[in-house]
């Protein structure tokens, strides 16, 4: 039976609903706050020096059931030494785990209640922070506070609901900076930023589903102007599983353009494993009548011209063979693109046993030239290896060496079974690697350190003046305006869409005039570094209103608001240029006269002297003609008539 | 309470109970915000009356406020048992015994995720489970004295342990383990180094900074360090055994008279004042740093004094310090006033008066230092001078919680000041020494640039 899989390229809707794919996404997004989640560090701050550095271990905490959790024994195993930079500007002792929490940034609070009402989640009303732990060492307390805002969100694709399971609040994990044999390094800037988890229901049945919906979350969460963008902001986790299969969890998707090519990979790796587990089967190989032995076979090699088991030799390093039975033609099956079973054994043996020297083994099938047939064949002598057998060489110092043998021999048994649990972390050729045993179901308990927090009606009631219209909901209402297709999206998920909707409901100009002006031409100054900061939500107003009186403002305005931004000049003073200075100001100073007259008509208050009086009646002008007419003026022309009145 | 509504007061208790549901009940609840599923939890004794906690399938707790509730139904229910199963500590007759006495504190712990309880983990078997590394060391045997939080320790808990460390000497045991809350480890140290004495065995004192369900925890390392000092030193004195920086890289044996804990919550945060420390630890070897310390015997001649006098006091000094305070203390029949002064041992002169009256009428005060490093020397300055005039009487370079003790402890076995002076002044375990060497004193000022440059070199 000849196994085969269609080119991704090839594969259409219904090959995946043939494999019974179900894909649910995972996003993190770092929300823009001022400080950390926990501590009163700043955030978004990123240091390439460090001042000190802090060694740790992880040790698993034993589980009820008496058990170390499969993820916890598997990183004890490890042995790994943990060594964390610190740089005083970015961390303080909290990151440390030297000091215990502070009360939750309320910033980022209030950000992710914008986001769960945005994305219809129903809020809970008292929030109560958990530890989830993770013992790979990203986090230097060895778990990550976290808790749950809300619960059963949706979100509108195509003709059906994408649900959303929950919405979390967490604080970020360091970055990695190595991870070489028994030695971790780790950078800890970001340790501790406030973090957003969406996570969807499995209800994406094709990567391009899958596609989309990341695209519409991010789109509705930059909407709201709260999240932090840029390189890294976001991280997307996909969990993947097909008809048969396991639902396995592909972590760090670094650009949502590479999710389709990964989510292909998988069901295809998936589909592969399968495959293996049936003809293993076929061949009478089961967990129980799996079978596999090793030897010692370091003085065989002695000789070797390969490079690799060379310098191994050399190093002094032990060189073992694994014999697999019954497992001729498994190791050599292509499970990704332009990758083999024995990959799966390879990356097993680098993350657990720290062989993380590449090559770290070869098998008997290997396609590449490695150690020549003569030898091959003492070896299969040694080990007693038989026709339908295959061979696994593995090398390194005896301890790690000993682990390795043991993760080969586990890893192959688990193919009888098919698709073992585990995380696998995204890689950028499209395919994905090993990172860690699935952990138990739950690795999560309360956070003592601090209290269960309230979340009040008020509170939702003022932040729900924030919550911007649901971005599908804006791309129809713009579509509609004619604002073109390209810049739809780009619109509807800015910020800056709340400003375009007040513009254009206060003045009489096309908005795709609008839109060039706010969003095309804006990204063109923000990328020639001008002061977009100087740009006021009030000097828009201004510019368009003298758009609207003088046509050749519109027609100009690149160049005007070029100028504002690079010169010194205010916004004010460089419309009145284009203005014909008769006709506006004219106008606007007859309105001036006419509202002092009837200002001073009313019934006004007793003052005891002018400066009073004047200081009240310019509290009253301003509004109205506050950028209509300078201030002075007003101010001049109000003294004239206050004066006036009592020369009368 | 009803343990079917644990935690929980009204209004949220009437609500659970309108409902027909409580603790345990899978439920369904329809809420003005939405629907809620998950399992009904215990309500902690601290948080409020107005929330029901739910755990929902994910793992994570949260709270629903009942004033939104419309309607609860119960699916089923998931009882919770804490039942940990038992593992026997290996033994074997070629490996040291060691006792393990606890007063409180939680050296070890397991996780009842389900629940999200922590449940300490303190016999043997439990021990075993949670640092298996301990069995390679020694065969350990633990006894609950106390389960106190260490602030609430006092003379019951610290006579009551000096004669349990009595009791194991004479039985044989080669090393006692005592574990114990951190805020207060070293007012016990200090206590036990005088009401034990003459120890021919380690008496090494433990406990961690951060809870033991951490994976990050100082806990486990700090016990392996703990345990194996008790069973393979030769260093028979009261010692505080915690982290030496807070990086995983070696623990400290500090004599139980010079520790104290210098930092809220930092692992690293005892430190020996005014000396170095009697031994590095870890996990391969003890290095001690110092000669002069008594060595284990083979006998077991320990001699336990556990007198003790309460009406002691120490007395923070500040600037305006009113008379009355000192008054006040003998009124209330206090007999020791440990005085923590300023500088080299002074306080300001409207203090004068009261002192004398104190001394003259028999109670007995000392002077210590509020600098912690250092010694007190009442010679140089007047007011030094004046005061010893009054009777108070210098305690060298005693820490100011030390001479608490060891005062109540004097005075718990005579009430004649001179007796007292002798005790006070005649150390028995280092509570006074003859000299403060340099290296007695680094505290190292951060942003100074060579000393960036050092702890870019080393790993804290």
């Amino acid at each position: 039976m000849t196994f085969s899989f269609k080119a991704f390229e090839a594969m259409t809707d219904k090959d995946y609903k043939n494999l019974g794919l179900k894909v649910g996404l995972e996003i993190h997004q770092q929300l823009l706050t001022k400080k950390k989640l926990f501590c009163r560090c700043p955030a978004g701050v990123y240091s390439e020096v460090h001042d000190a550095e802090i060694l740790r271990h992880m040790r698993p905490t034993l589980s009820e059931l008496g058990e170390y959790d499969g993820t916890a024994l598997m990183e004890f195993k490890t042995r790994k030494n943990i060594i964390y930079q610190i740089n005083h500007e970015t961390v303080c002792t909290y990151e440390m785990d030297d000091t215990p929490p502070f009360e939750i940034d309320q910033e980022a609070l209030d950000n992710t209640l914008i986001v769960a009402m945005l994305l219809n989640y129903k809020v809970v009303s008292e929030i109560h922070i958990a530890r989830k732990q993770y013992l790979d060492g990203s986090i230097p307390a060895g778990f990550q506070r976290t808790t749950i805002v809300g619960v059963d969100g949706w979100i509108p694709y195509q003709d059906k609901k994408i649900g959303l399971i929950q919405l979390g609040l967490e604080e970020d994990a360091c970055r990695e900076v190595s991870d070489v044999e028994h030695l971790r390094i780790f950078r800890t800037d970001r340790l501790g930023m406030p973090l957003i988890e969406m996570v969807t229901q499995p209800d994406m049945h094709t990567p391009e589903e899958v596609a989309d919906v990341a695209n519409i979350l991010r789109c509705a969460v930059r909407s709201t102007g709260k999240v932090r963008t840029g390189i890294g902001a976001a991280r997307q986790d996909v969990n993947v599983s097909i008809t048969g299969g396991t639902r396995i969890e592909i972590k760090g998707v670094s650009r949502i353009p590479l999710l389709p090519r990964l989510i292909y990979n998988e069901a295809r790796r998936q589909h592969a494993l399968l495959y293996i587990k049936d003809r293993l089967k076929q061949k009478g190989i089961t967990s129980e009548t799996f079978r596999a032995r090793s030897a010692d076979v370091s003085n065989l090699l002695v000789r070797t011209s390969w490079e690799p088991l060379q310098q191994a030799i050399q190093r002094g390093d032990e060189i073992h063979c694994v014999n697999l039975k019954g497992f001729s033609g498994v190791l050599n099956q292509t499970t990704q693109t332009d990758k083999v079973f024995s990959k799966e054994i390879s990356d097993r043996a680098r993350v657990i046993a720290c062989l993380t020297r590449l090559p770290n083994i070869i098998t008997s099938e290997s396609l590449e030239e490695t150690i020549d047939s003569y030898t091959w064949q003492k070896i299969r002598k040694a080990l007693n290896s038989g026709n339908e057998d295959a061979l696994v060489l593995v090398w390194g110092n005896p301890e790690d060496v000993r682990t390795g043998i043991n993760e080969i021999m586990t890893r192959a048994k688990e193919a009888t079974i098919g698709i073992p649990s585990e995380t696998r972390q995204a890689l950028e050729d499209g395919t994905n690697g090993f990172e860690r045993i699935l952990p138990g179901p739950d690795r999560m308990y309360p956070d003592t350190d601090l209290p269960p927090l309230e979340i009040q009606e008020k509170r939702l009631r003022r932040l729900g003046k924030h919550v911007p219209e649901p971005v599908w909901v804006r791309i129809e209402k713009y579509r509609k305006l004619g604002i073109p297709e390209n810049l739809l999206v780009t619109v509807a998920s800015s910020p800056r869409a709340f400003l375009f909707e007040e513009l254009i409901k206060k003045f009489n100009i096309p908005p795709h005039r609008i839109v060039n002006y706010l969003f095309e031409q804006y990204t063109a100054w923000k990328r020639q570094n001008l002061p977009l900061d100087k740009m006021s939500e009030k000097d828009w107003y201004l510019f368009f209103r003298a758009s609207e009186q003088q046509p050749v403002i519109l027609e100009n305005g690149a160049s005007i608001i070029k100028n504002f931004l690079s010169g010194d000049r205010t916004l004010y003073s460089i419309l009145k240029t284009y203005l014909p200075p008769e006709t506006e100001i004219k106008n606007e100073e007859k309105n001036l006269y006419m509202s002092i007259k009837d200002l001073t008509e009313d019934e006004l208050p007793h003052f005891s002297d002018n400066t009073k009086k004047h200081k009240y009646l310019m509290g009253i002008l301003m509004k109205p003609f506050r950028g209509k007419i300078p201030g002075k003026t007003i101010s001049e022309t109000l003294w004239n008539s206050i004066n006036g009145v009592n020369n009368e | 309470m009803s343990d079917q509504y644990k935690g929980y007061r009204n209004p949220a208790r009437a609500v659970l109970k309108e409902n027909g549901v409580s603790v345990w009940s899978s439920v369904e609840m329809n809420t003005s915000r939405g629907v809620f599923k998950g399992l009904i939890l215990p309500r902690s004794e601290t948080a409020d009356n107005k929330h029901i906690m739910l755990k929902l399938h994910n793992g994570y707790n949260i709270g629903i406020a009942v004033s939104t509730i419309q309607e609860i139904r119960e699916l089923g229910r998931k009882e919770a048992h804490y039942k940990i199963p038992e593992k026997e500590f290996p033994v074997d007759p070629k490996k040291p015994d060691v006792k393990l006495l606890g007063t409180g504190g939680t050296i070890a712990s397991r996780l009842d995720y389900r629940t999200g309880a922590v449940i300490p983990a303190f016999s043997p078997g439990e021990l075993y489970g949670s640092v298996p590394e301990l069995a390679d060391l020694c065969n350990l045997d633990t006894e609950k004295l106390y389960g106190v939080f260490s602030e609430n320790m006092g003379p019951e808990q610290w006579i009551g342990t000096a004669e349990a460390i009595g009791r194991e000497i004479r039985k044989g045991i080669h090393g006692i383990v005592i574990g114990h809350g951190t805020d207060t480890m070293h007012h016990t140290a200090a206590v036990l180094s005088f009401m034990v004495q003459n120890s021919p065995i380690p008496i090494v004192m433990v406990g961690s900074q951060r809870s033991s369900d951490r994976p990050s925890s100082d806990a486990a390392l700090n016990l392996i360090h703990a345990v194996k000092t008790a069973a393979e030193s030769d260093i028979s004195e009261i010692m505080v055994c915690m982290f030496g920086p807070t990086s995983d890289q070696y623990g400290l044996l500090h004599r139980g008279t010079r520790v104290r804990k210098m930092h809220s919550s930092y692992r690293s945060t005892f430190r020996t004042i005014g000396d170095i420390p009697i031994a590095m630890v870890n996990r391969e070897k003890i290095t001690p740093l110092r000669t002069d310390y008594k060595h284990r015997r083979l006998d077991q001649e320990v001699v336990i004094n556990t007198s003790f006098n309460e009406k002691v006091t120490i007395v923070y000094y500040y600037p305006n310090m009113q008379p009355d305070i000192i008054e006040s203390l003998a009124d209330n029949g206090y007999r020791g006033i440990v005085i923590a002064g300023t500088g080299l041992g002074h306080v300001n002169k409207p203090l004068y008066p009261a002192l004398k009256k104190a001394c003259d009428n028999g109670i007995a005060v000392y002077m210590t230092v509020q600098t912690l490093w250092g010694y007190v020397q009442m010679y140089v300055y007047e007011t030094g001078r004046e005061i010893m005039g009054l009777g108070v009487v210098p305690c060298a370079n005693m820490l100011p919680e030390v001479a608490y003790v060891k005062l109540g402890w004097a005075l718990g076995q005579t009430d004649d000041p001179e007796k007292v002076k002798e005790i006070m002044l005649t150390p028995i375990a280092g509570e006074i020494t003859e000299r403060e060497p340099y290296n007695g004193y680094l505290i190292y000022q951060g942003g100074i640039p060579e000393v960036e440059q050092f702890l870019r070199m080393i790993k804290r």
